[in-house]
């Protein structure tokens, strides 16, 4: 069975992503230590709350190198939420903080409009369903190959990524007729906004295709 | 408009799902650990584990319940009932839920939204507001599960709760709980304008006919329900094709899409 390695920095529900992981037939290790990182095969940066908090968090524990070693090297890593939304250079939450940097991009708060002039309801929450973003032929080989147009997932956030490159934008999802990143790609490093393991079936089926990547 | 949430509501006394009518009236109904697997299978959106009497410790408690469901169910879980401070809050989301719905110990202390919303995220902390018509346009909110009066105008408590970092509010009618008569849509709808937070609307659904209404009157993001379900008067896929040939967004489940 393939191991996968889940980073514990006191933020996240780190329980959920496990069980989701155990479920999608992997072999969970959970490390809050920079050499557990260093000896992750998969690593996965799970994280629900705010941006400054979670980099402080891990600075705290000593694992920034380490996750930006681990990324160097192109092993898979998948950030979940607040964990993708790290996985850039900045972002805009309670003022600019500095990232992990291992995808070029910003983070920015969802407008406070759409685009009639409606006041958007902030916090999104909600299932939506993935397009394909237009720099993007295929999903296929990606952790969104058994994905159809149909599926949804589960978002819940206020800020959302914007990488530099449109390139490294896998799939979008729309709000109120905005678009925004939903899953974010260089090579073997993936970002999810979205919540696959309170995605139900399909957020399952993506955690699967994660683990035999 | 994003999709509609569809969302189970369980209460849950002891190791038992129950049943109450206007939040009184306890009624046994069965292994609260079963029924969230079934809705989960059936395409819910979402759980809600509400404690009406606050049993948040010792054996059986809601903690293991939830601890338990993890295994199982992949959607999101919300918890209530008796969570007073932030170690309470920490305990749960441990437990495998991803928000916490507080109404009692918020009223007491409204500084508490705002601790939950800054330790743990705006998106995990529920204002659960219980709500009692008190004349025409005037709601009041209720505590300790509909029986105390708080003095709040619902309305302005809404708005303080958001203004403390609520990110969602769990809006339950207590004239209409349990009631089957349909959601309170007036309740729902001035609420939600008076707030940009989703707002789930709670306590009265009959038949879809209310979903339906309490969407396109009310303007409700979300809809918990209870007793429709725990007594099989309607199932998920019931709602879903009703609710969508009336035109309201609703996400498609993997087994509707693969088949």
């Amino acid at each position: 069975m393939d191991e996968l390695t889940v980073v514990d920095y006191g933020m996240g529900n780190l329980l959920s992503v496990k069980r989701a992981l155990e479920f999608s037939c992997g072999r969970v290790v959970v490390t809050d230590s920079a050499k557990g990182i260093d000896d992750a095969s998969k690593l996965i940066l799970p994280g629900v709350g705010a941006f400054k908090e979670g980099m402080a968090e891990l600075e705290k524990r000593g694992l920034i190198e380490s996750i930006r070693r681990f990324c160097k090297e192109n092993r898979p890593f998948l950030g979940i939420c607040l964990g993708m939304q790290m996985m850039l250079d900045m972002s805009h939450e309670f003022g600019v903080s500095e990232g992990l940097g291992v995808i070029p991009g910003t983070v920015l708060p969802l407008p406070p409009c759409s685009l009639d002039g409606r006041p958007n309801k902030i916090p999104h929450i909600g299932w939506s369903s993935l397009s394909k973003s237009a720099s993007v032929a295929s999903w296929r080989g990606t952790i969104l190959e058994s994905i159809s147009p149909f599926s949804s997932f589960y978002f819940v956030h206020s800020f959302y990524a914007v990488p530099v490159n449109s390139g490294h934008i896998l799939a979008e999802c729309g709000y109120n007729g905005h678009r925004f990143a939903a899953v974010i790609r260089s090579g073997n490093l993936y970002g999810c906004q979205f919540h696959p393991e309170k995605s139900g079936p399909d957020g399952l089926s993506l955690l699967k295709d994660f683990i035999s990547l | 408009m994003g999709n509609i949430r569809l969302i189970a509501r369980l209460d849950v006394k002891g190791a038992y799902l129950i049943k109450s009518i206007n939040l009184e009236g306890l009624r046994k109904i069965g292994d609260p650990g079963e029924y969230a697997k079934k809705y989960y299978a059936d395409g819910a959106d979402e759980i809600i584990y509400m404690d009406p009497v606050a049993s948040l410790y010792g054996r059986n408690s809601l903690l293991d319940i939830v601890e338990k469901a993890t295994r199982d169910v992949f959607i999101p879980i919300t918890v209530g009932g008796g969570v007073r401070t932030l170690s309470d809050v920490e305990k749960i989301l441990k437990s495998g839920a991803d928000k916490v719905a507080v109404n009692t110990a918020a009223i007491k202390r409204p500084e508490l939204i705002r601790e939950i919303a800054t330790r743990f995220g705006s998106q995990c902390m529920v204002l659960s507001i219980e709500a009692k018509q008190s004349g025409p346009d005037l709601w009041e909110a209720y505590y300790d599960n509909g029986r105390e009066r708080s003095g709040r105008e619902v309305i302005e408590w809404a708005r303080q709760g958001v203004a403390l970092g609520a990110g969602e509010i769990l809006l339950t009618s207590v004239d209409r709980e349990g009631s089957a008569r349909g959601f309170d849509s007036d309740l729902v709808k001035k609420v939600g304008e008076a707030v940009s937070i989703p707002i789930i609307a709670s306590g009265g659904m009959g038949h879809t006919d209310h979903l339906i209404h309490v969407v396109k009157e009310g303007k409700a993001d979300a809809v918990a329900m209870a007793h429709v379900l725990h007594y099989n008067k309607l199932t998920f896929k019931d709602i879903r094709e009703k609710a969508r040939q009336e035109g309201l967004p609703i996400r498609s489940t993997r087994n509707e899409w693969m088949n």
